[in-house]
């Protein structure tokens, strides 16, 4: 293993000026200095997103380990306060951001094969998409501000376990604040990748940024694909039947 | 005594003015620039550890009230594990040294490597302005529901600048991993990487796995702080043992974040000056990543008495011990190092001595804590602080220094006076010892950490200690004096002073601003010393 890594990792092994097999120009105007070839940066940025989003899991890990306890804990709690949810507003969203990550790969695909209006396009798609999930998430929010179901001073709950559903809605509004911080953050990178798509900077030999950005747009779905049934399908099955 | 200016272009006189330090994207300004942040910290937090000192040489609590030592011991802390302790090796001598040492060019993502820096140094702004708006009073583990609901101290900010400090190291560790898979020259395999970069990739595991945990734990409790949520609260039915779990989760393999970049100083040192490949190369490697894997199986060893269940108790006490393996398997193979060594007297071999004495007592006494029935005596005792110490400061600091000898003369192209720096090691040796020596006693006798004041027959050992950490201070004092006055003053050091193998002595002292003139090209492994007809003398 280690000599196959070393294998790969050892792109220099071409002069920087000749054109290696991925097409690498030795002067491509993307290529940063401190890299030898466009290959070698890309396996760099490719890499270090992996990483990133290995982080990010860790980072929702710690508000998911308090969830599970307390669902163990508390399960008739878990129970009243996942019924306080908005089911349908939740499949829709769940629905637009699956959406979502299809137009992403399109972008993604349309980028590798020097599609540049198709990119502009699919990109655009996505972060209308991305838009339509805040934008309906706000209502969301919204609606359990108007009810007092906000934790803290002004939380107010009828039912027999008002204060384990208080820190049910604690842990709803942590993970889904965390996501949607995340949604925002995606939509303003999706919004820098599409202007620079729209200025003609990538090609079929260098578009890393479309394809790293939509590696976390993906992962960002990918949190919302767990959040959806842990929060708001808790006891469903009990209420329909 | 040269005072000749070299007209040769070097990263210090490349480019010149504020701007050109705050906006670089080269690895070595940066680890310059963290080195004067850090050791900002370290005077920060020394200045609270003089406090402590003072208050303890009486029983009575008369020096300051004791909600000012509250804050005074919890200020230490904080500054000392998150800005001192964290980054010290790896985002100075890392930062430095290892694109260096790998024959890179820079580190993979120049950018996000200065992000880095200003996002510590707006962490320890915020830490700074909460210091300066009254401090925090919870120790520096911020236990709930003491944190969360009770302390009128400013425990937000420092919640939001620990969460924020967390990224500059995620990305740090993010960066390093990256480096040292992608941007390696040619012919340098695994296997020829120098032990230091095998630490430090080590390190970027826990940072990447661990530090976004810890984060996330102080956004919960600056969310409970602020707005009232109810994650941790008692009240609700929250667990605030939820909180300690969540917190010794990142905070225990945080040891690891400070020890394991010194260690893998320790190798590249005692390497140089036995004038020795190092024995068993590739244990010492696998130790390191053995440490960083078996380091998160053990955290709830500083929950023995919030409560667990003892079956759980008796699997991380188990596992406890079993991270004592890799750690002796290092100091097994240092020492099998120096054997039969043609040692060369140098102060970073002094200091190295050092560290491994203290890293001994400091690594068996956590077996003691590690030990169920005895961790319920020494629990929250002087043991307890004298233990850690051992490691932390005794191992990652004393680590530090013999880095910083063995590179200074590449950082700054200037040579210290080699016996005020052996001077220096000795004093913080002995220091270090008459301070926290007395305190293993002061535990075992039952004195609780964290008191202002205390009953009158331990005030012997504490004025003991109060001494060794004047000492202490002297000795850390004359560090600064010695190594600022070599800036202008010191000898030129040439490209490697030391004889030492690894590419970072192959290139000029200072480097230059692109490290190497060329990329070079690896076709031995890190210490061919045997390989080499080198006399010393
Ligand atoms: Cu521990």
């Amino acid at each position: 293993m280690p000599d196959g890594l070393a294998a790969r990792a050892d792109p220099h092994g071409h002069a920087p000026a000749s054109a290696t097999g991925s097409g690498a120009a030795g002067h491509h105007p993307a290529l940063q200095h401190h890299f030898q070839t466009l290959e070698q940066q890309h396996e760099v940025a490719t890499l270090g997103m992996w990483v990133f989003l290995v982080t990010e899991v860790m980072f929702f890990g710690g508000l998911l380990m308090a969830y599970l306890l307390y669902r163990v804990w508390y399960p008739a709690a878990w129970s009243e306060g996942s019924l306080e949810l908005d089911i349908r507003l939740g499949a829709f969203n769940t629905v637009v951001l699956i959406g979502s990550s299809l137009t992403m790969a399109f972008a993604v695909r349309s980028a590798q094969t020097g599609a540049q209006r198709a990119t502009v396009r699919w990109l655009i798609v996505t972060m209308i998409l991305g838009l339509t999930f805040l934008v309906v998430k706000y209502f969301e929010y919204k609606h359990k501000w108007d009810l007092n179901h906000i934790p803290g001073a002004n939380f107010q709950f009828e039912g027999p376990h008002a204060h384990q559903v208080e820190i049910f809605l604690s842990l709803y509004f942590g993970l889904t604040g965390l996501h949607a911080l995340h949604m925002i953050i995606g939509v303003s990178i999706l919004a820098v990748i599409t202007w620079m798509a729209s200025r003609g900077r990538f090609s079929p030999q260098w578009n890393t940024p479309v394809e790293i950005s939509g590696l976390y747009w993906h992962f960002v779905d990918i949190v919302w694909i767990f959040l959806f049934p842990l929060l708001y399908l808790v006891d469903r099955a009990h209420q329909l039947g | 005594m040269t005072t000749t200016v070299l007209p040769r272009v070097t990263y210090l006189n490349v480019r010149h003015g504020l701007a050109s330090w705050l906006l670089t994207k080269d690895h070595k300004r940066i680890g310059i620039m963290y080195l004067i942040v850090v050791s900002l910290a370290f005077f920060l937090g020394a200045i609270f550890a003089a406090g402590v000192r003072i208050e303890l040489t009486t029983p009575q609590g008369d020096f300051v009230s004791a909600d000012t030592y509250n804050r005074m011991f919890t200020m230490h802390g904080v500054f000392m594990v998150f800005f001192v302790l964290i980054p010290v090796v790896p985002a100075i001598l890392g930062n430095f040294v290892m694109p260096l040492m790998i024959g890179a060019k820079d580190v993979a993502f120049p950018k996000l490597n200065l992000l880095s820096w200003y996002v510590f140094v707006l962490g320890f702004s915020l830490a700074l302005v909460a210091l300066l708006s009254g401090g925090v009073d919870t120790g520096w583990t911020f236990y709930t529901p003491y944190s969360s609901n009770v302390s009128n101290s400013n425990v937000a900010l420092v919640g939001v600048a620990v969460f924020i400090t967390g990224f500059s190291s995620i990305l740090t560790g993010l960066n390093f991993m990256v480096t040292i898979h992608r941007m390696r020259a040619p012919g340098m395999t695994w296997f020829r990487l120098p032990l230091f970069v095998w630490a430090l990739y080590a390190t970027s595991l826990v940072m990447i796995l661990a530090t976004p945990v810890i984060a996330i734990t102080a956004g919960m409790l600056a969310l409970e702080r602020v707005f009232g949520f109810g994650i941790f609260d008692p009240r609700l039915g929250g667990d605030p043992v939820l909180f300690q779990h969540l917190f010794w989760f990142y905070s225990h393999p945080a040891v690891y974040i400070m020890i394991l970049p010194p260690m893998g100083v320790i190798s590249e040192v005692i390497a140089c000056f036995s004038r020795k490949n190092v024995f068993g190369y590739s244990f010492v490697a696998f130790s390191s990543l053995a440490i960083a894997i078996f380091g998160f199986l053990v955290w709830a060893h500083h929950l023995f008495v919030a409560g667990i269940s003892p079956y759980s108790a008796m699997v991380f006490s188990f596992l406890s011990f079993a991270v004592a393996i890799p750690s002796a398997v290092k100091t097994f193979n240092w020492t099998a190092t120096l054997y039969q060594g043609a040692i060369w007297w140098r102060a970073p071999l002094i200091w190295v001595f050092g560290f491994l004495g203290l890293f001994l007592v400091g690594g068996l006494t956590g077996l003691f804590l590690a030990s169920l029935g005895l961790d319920v005596h020494l629990h929250d005792t002087y043991f307890v602080v004298a233990h850690f110490h051992y490691i932390m400061v005794g191992g990652a600091i004393m680590g530090y220094f013999a880095g910083l000898h063995y590179w200074w003369p590449k950082i700054t192209g200037r040579m210290y006076s080699d016996s005020l720096a052996m001077l220096s090691a000795l004093l913080v040796f002995v220091g270090f010892n008459l301070t926290f020596f007395p305190q293993f006693i002061l535990g075992y006798l039952g004195m609780p950490r964290r008191y202002h004041a205390y009953s009158a027959e331990f005030q012997v050992l504490n004025v003991l200690s109060s001494a060794g950490a004047s000492i202490l201070a002297v000795g850390y004092g004359l560090i600064a004096v010695y190594l600022l006055y070599s800036l202008w003053r010191g000898e030129e050091a040439g490209a490697n002073p030391w004889l030492a193998t690894g590419l970072e002595w192959k290139t000029e002292s200072p480097p230059i601003p692109e490290n190497f003139p060329e990329t070079p090209i690896v076709n031995e492994g890190a210490y061919e010393y045997s390989k080499r007809e080198i006399k010393v003398a």
